[in-house]
């Protein structure tokens, strides 16, 4: 069942001269440095101050290390977003991995299945402005998160 | 990518250099923990300035390696989380509780020669 914490819809987010997405494989931890780096490039392409990028960055990290640990494998795609003249960046972390079986547990902070700190979804939606999770167990699992800068 | 671990006697100073994948990380743990009986250090610096980001895995590992060490008889700092590093982590929810730090590596050793004073072992 497609659960969403927040109500966005991205097909309308994304101008068309927003352009291009970046989309990074991730198949093992080390496809998390790499699709950090191409999040804060991008985030820093766009004017984010050092800390907004830090912070799309962790959010990165910890969106693709879910996907290493729970699906195997999945991507991260980067997308620039322009909306009532606010710029912002959209990151999408999509798998094809066991879904969440009960995603108001996952939401929980300090919840893990993978003996983690149970902080990665609760402190994703924390430090993003968007956050939203569709997910069917046995299909995979979708988190769309957005960021705008100050 | 392997961190260079320098002894400086009775120290071992671990400096990251770049960014580091999770089998990065584990094994600069599994080396610290190791090398602190090897070469009887009294301490451990990490030093992490050149991270951009400490994430949930890499916050827990670095507390992996304080508690690990603490169990071998030394202490630990961390050392060197810059300002945004710093802010994203409690945005996120990390606290590295009884984890010690400073803020950079001169400040690192001056705080492992005080326990060391203390804790009259010399």
């Amino acid at each position: 069942m497609p659960i969403s914490t927040k109500k966005s819809s991205i097909a309308d987010a994304t101008s068309p001269e927003a352009g291009e997405e970046i989309c990074v494989p991730v198949r093992s931890d080390n496809d998390l440095v790499n699709a950090r780096h191409e999040g804060r490039r991008l985030a820093e392409s766009l004017g984010f101050s050092s800390s907004e990028t830090t912070l799309v960055a962790t959010a990165i990290s910890e969106l693709a290390r879910n996907i290493v640990n729970y699906a195997l494998r999945g991507e991260i795609v980067l997308r620039r977003v322009d909306r009532h003249a606010r710029r912002g960046i959209t990151v999408i972390a999509r798998d094809e991995g066991p879904g969440i079986a009960n995603v108001k547990l996952a939401m929980q902070e300090g919840y893990s299945t993978s003996g983690g700190l149970g902080l990665g979804l609760p402190g994703v939606r924390r430090i993003m402005d968007e956050f939203e999770i569709e997910t069917e167990p046995g299909r995979g699992t979708t988190v769309t998160v957005s960021k705008w800068r100050q | 990518m392997a961190v260079p671990i320098l002894k400086q006697s009775p120290y071992l100073i671990a400096t990251i250099q770049s960014a580091l994948s999770d089998a990065d990380l584990l094994s600069l743990r599994d080396s610290l923990t190791e090398q602190v009986g090897r070469f009887r250090s009294r301490g451990v610096i990490v030093d992490v300035t050149a991270l951009d980001v400490l994430d949930s895995f890499a916050s827990r590992t670095l507390r992996d390696i304080s508690y690990m060490v603490r169990l071998r008889g030394a202490e630990t700092v961390i050392v060197g989380i810059q300002p945004e590093v710093a802010f994203a982590m409690v945005q996120l929810g990390v606290t590295l509780k009884d984890v010690a730090t400073a803020l950079d590596l001169e400040e690192g050793l001056a705080y492992l020669d005080k326990k060391k004073l203390n804790s009259g072992r010399d």
